[in-house]
């Protein structure tokens, strides 16, 4: 990267003239973050900086830290820059960061999506010169079905396991797509939930987000039939066996491949993801007006080729918040 | 289509085989009766010949999604399925359609007369009337590689299910040669047709693996032991004027093999064998490879069949005289075959070995490669010849592999369930200070392993090659091999026969991974 705005430091995503860096992976003395999940908001920053509506999910994840708070469009200046947040759509609280110095102005996208899933504040374009986009699913085989098509699935599938005798079992990560579920399956409530899913969903609720009342999982083989939400971990778990016969399946972007879905060993998968798919990627970049794009976690080699034979100045940022081509680690 | 795709779904959403079975079951009951017959066809492996190359399917795809060839071709192995990259890729159909699985598979025989330009826009007519599994199950289709999970002897037993049959009479009924697009359901599952039956062949009866070796088996003399030969299990039917040969899987290959003709015509009308074909010189068999130059052609040039002589090693007669023999005893089966047969000639009784304890028939499978078998076959003799893999009455003991200890120098990513995942390996030994590449090898470890092993990849790659990579020379694993055959077609010299991944040697480095020598040793003792 050129010596610019933000820069690529061992800690993370830098920026010089602000004396602050960008979700960082190492310690560093500023942070600010775009969002709560695990390879975002990391431990042992000296000074946190989020939105108000991430806030409370960061405070129960990383303990007594420092952090602060800033709206969605107020604008602040760190050291010599103006730093300002906007809504990224991938799960409360979730911001974009947008960066000016010197009259040159940069966003880093951190994780987003177009979708409007009801909960979450909606994925606003910001203009830029330079912007840093994520492309988990940077792929064309990558385009996600209207949510509302997906819940219906849901409804049909859990319907149709509980007619069987089984328990339907969704594994769903416990920060975003969970609560995205509790709220759209709001016809299904109470929702019965993993410990994790539970105390996640609880902090939100104590925000004030619009989430239906759920029941955590005492006592597994009571209510037979009825939905439950687990983090993905859980159901290659004993904790899964506790609950008798089950029905299994994924709620992710990942389950469009039908690989992916036999090899994580579930029966069904839905396809409803946090993230922008193939056409959301391309109409978020073009509605910033950047000509300079760095892309990151994903597939970027590919997305790159693509981005440049579109007329973009394309880069890949080399960041640690997955590998190149796994999907294994990073939510979809 | 729907209706078959809705069977697809269920069958792909579940591993377990009551439900599978089930699902299929209640297809045959209500589905309408071409519909039946095709599936019955697809899941025995009657796929229809592939009508479109994959590359002019890539391009079309391409092309209506409106993106670059490469990117597609960027795509496919992250999804790991050519079919389902173009279905994945194209935009939503904006026609509908009610056509049947019957009438997609004549819309797929008639693509196969159509000109290039006409057949593209019947294809793209196709990716605009299809939507999710059924746009799948088209392209799967239509790229001649359609498999659903489902062996042919579970959709038998639903069929039986559903039809209150017999599943053994239906399995024999299901083989030989018929063709789904004219054959109705009734005349195929239902009534009896003597014409048909005459060149259809019997369900292969076929063995389990002897893992922990005879002992548990009883008395050595209720048993026999013939070698486990290295070639192609097939039947032989000589009924009427005719003669028909069949691989185990169900393909008719009696024109490939002219030099058998002879010895099967005179053979007594009403006759059916089971044995193994060979390519066979003197008094042994000649490598399987040999065999192998024969099998991949319709027809067999003079010269080919002077280097590569083909032989039937019988090892059962399953109808005599006309009368099924198969509820009969082996020993009784057996004696009518030695008489039957003569010994020198090309269709001829696989021996059988005499042993008094079972200590001195392990001693004869020692030297089991050195007649060119790769194991014994155990037999009982009060047993009946029965269909499909059952436990109990026949069992394969078969020689350990040969192994040798080799690096990883290429890697590149699996298929399917395991796209995105690198699963595909190439192995190299030492010749002095330089890795040669052997084998390539894709199987023997865990999925845990594999993911281990493709996160190691990703962060030791050195060069990449499209899929493949070339990573860092690091990792050793033991590489096993039925046999090994010189070969002037790879940069070793040799050819290795089944080879796959025993285990993963963490404890050993590079440096002391085996030589070339030590292949070429195994070599000179084939």
């Amino acid at each position: 990267m050129r010596a610019d705005v933000l820069s690529l430091t061992p800690q993370g995503l830098r920026c010089e003239a602000g004396g602050f860096h960008i979700d960082p992976w190492r310690p560093v003395a500023r942070a600010v973050i775009t969002h709560g999940h695990a390879d975002h908001a990391r431990p042992g920053h000296g000074a946190y900086l989020c939105t108000p509506e991430a806030a409370p999910v960061l405070r129960h994840r990383l303990g007594d830290v420092r952090i602060e708070t800033l709206e969605y469009g107020l604008a602040t200046g760190i050291g010599a820059t103006r730093v300002s947040l906007h809504p990224a759509g991938h799960v409360p609280g979730s911001a974009q960061v947008r960066v000016e110095s010197q009259g040159a102005v940069w966003v880093v996208s951190g994780d987003y999506k177009l979708q409007d899933d009801g909960l979450t504040a909606p994925f606003e374009p910001v203009r830029c010169d330079t912007f840093v986009s994520e492309c988990t699913f940077g792929l064309p085989v990558f385009t996600w079905p209207a949510q509302q098509a997906v819940m219906a699935e849901i409804r049909a599938w859990v319907e149709a396991a509980a007619a069987e005798g089984r328990t339907p079992v969704i594994a769903a990560y416990s920060l975003g797509k969970a609560q995205r579920l509790i709220a759209g399956l709001a016809d299904l409530a109470p929702i019965r939930t993993h410990g994790a899913i539970e105390a996640t969903t609880a902090v939100m609720r104590a925000q004030g987000l619009p989430l239906p009342p759920t029941e955590p999982v005492t006592d597994p083989k009571a209510q037979r039939g009825r939905l439950v939400l687990a983090p993905p971990a859980a159901l290659g778990s004993g904790w899964l066996r506790r609950f008798g016969p089950v029905a299994t399946a994924s709620a992710s972007g990942w389950m469009r491949l039908r690989g992916i879905r036999r090899r994580r060993g579930v029966e069904r998968g839905f396809v409803i993801s946090d993230h922008a798919d193939w056409p959301g990627l391309n109409a978020a970049i073009a509605a910033t007006g950047a000509g300079t794009v760095f892309v990151t976690h994903g597939y970027t080699g590919v997305f790159r080729r693509w981005l440049e034979a579109q007329g973009y100045d394309a880069h890949i940022l080399a960041t640690e918040f997955a590998d190149d081509d796994a999907e294994e680690e990073h939510d979809g | 289509m729907r209706r078959f795709a809705e069977l697809f779904a269920a069958l792909d959403g579940t591993t377990r085989t009551g439900e599978k079975v089930a699902a299929l079951a209640a297809f045959f009951r209500t589905a309408p009766e071409p519909d039946r017959v095709w599936t019955i066809a697809l899941l025995s492996g009657r796929r229809p010949r592939r009508a479109i190359t994959a590359t002019r399917l890539r391009e079309w795809a391409a092309e209506r999604a409106g993106i670059p060839l490469w990117l597609f071709e960027d795509a496919y192995p992250v999804v790991g399925d050519l079919a389902e990259t173009i279905s994945l890729v194209l935009p939503p159909p904006t026609q509908d359609t009610q056509r049947s699985l019957s009438g997609w598979m004549a819309e797929l025989a008639r693509l196969g007369t159509l000109e290039e330009p006409a057949r593209k826009a019947a294809v793209l007519d196709a990716w605009d009337r299809l939507a999710g599994a059924e746009r799948f199950l088209f392209n799967k289709l239509i790229t001649g590689g359609f498999r659903m999970g489902v062996s042919q002897a579970l959709m038998t037993r639903a069929l039986a299910q559903a039809t209150g049959r017999d599943e053994a009479e239906l399995a024999h009924r299901l083989m030989g040669d018929w063709d789904p697009a004219s054959t109705g359901f009734a005349a195929l599952v239902l009534t009896q047709d003597p014409a048909a039956d005459r060149a259809r062949p019997y369900p292969f009866f076929l063995a389990h693996a002897l893992d922990d070796g005879p002992d548990a088996l009883g008395p050595p003399a209720d048993w026999m032991a013939e070698w486990k030969w290295d070639g192609i299990r097939a039947q032989l039917i000589r009924r009427g004027a005719d003669w028909h040969l069949w691989s185990r899987g169900a393909e008719l290959i009696t024109e490939r093999f002219p030099d058998l003709r002879p010895a099967a015509m005179a053979l007594p009308p009403g006759t059916v064998l089971d044995g193994e074909l060979l390519a066979w010189e003197g008094d042994a068999p000649l490598p399987f490879a040999a065999l192998q130059r024969r099998i991949g052609r319709r027809s067999v040039p003079r010269k080919l069949l002077a280097e590569a002589p083909a032989a039937l090693l019988a090892y059962d007669l399953l109808e005599w005289a006309g009368a099924d023999l198969r509820a009969r005893p082996l020993s009784e089966r057996r004696q009518l075959m030695e008489d039957a047969l003569a010994s020198g000639d090309r269709i001829r009784p696989s021996p059988a070995l005499r042993f008094d304890d079972w200590a001195g028939l392990a001693a004869r499978r020692q030297a089991a490669r050195t007649v060119g078998a790769e194991g014994l076959m155990l037999k009982r003799r009060a047993g009946l010849y029965r269909a499909g893999r059952k436990r109990g009455d026949w069992w394969k003991w078969k020689l350990d592999p040969y192994s040798v200890d080799a690096v990883m120098i290429y890697a590149q990513s699996g298929h399917g369930r395991r796209a995105n995942l690198f699963t595909d390996f190439t192995f190299a030994v030492w010749e002095g200070e330089a890795l040669v590449p052997f084998t390539k090898a894709y199987s023997g470890l865990t999925d845990a392993e594999f993911r281990e092993i493709s996160a190691w990849v990703r962060k030791h790659t050195l060069e990449r090659f499209g899929p493949v990579r070339r990573v860092v020379p690091e990792l050793v694993f033991e590489v096993a091999f039925e046999g090994i055959q010189p070969s002037s077609r790879h940069k070793a010299g040799l050819a290795l026969r089944f080879p796959r991944m025993l285990r993963w040697r963490r404890d050993k480095p590079a440096a002391e991974a085996d030589r070339i020598e030590t292949l070429r040793a195994l070599l000179s003792r084939g």
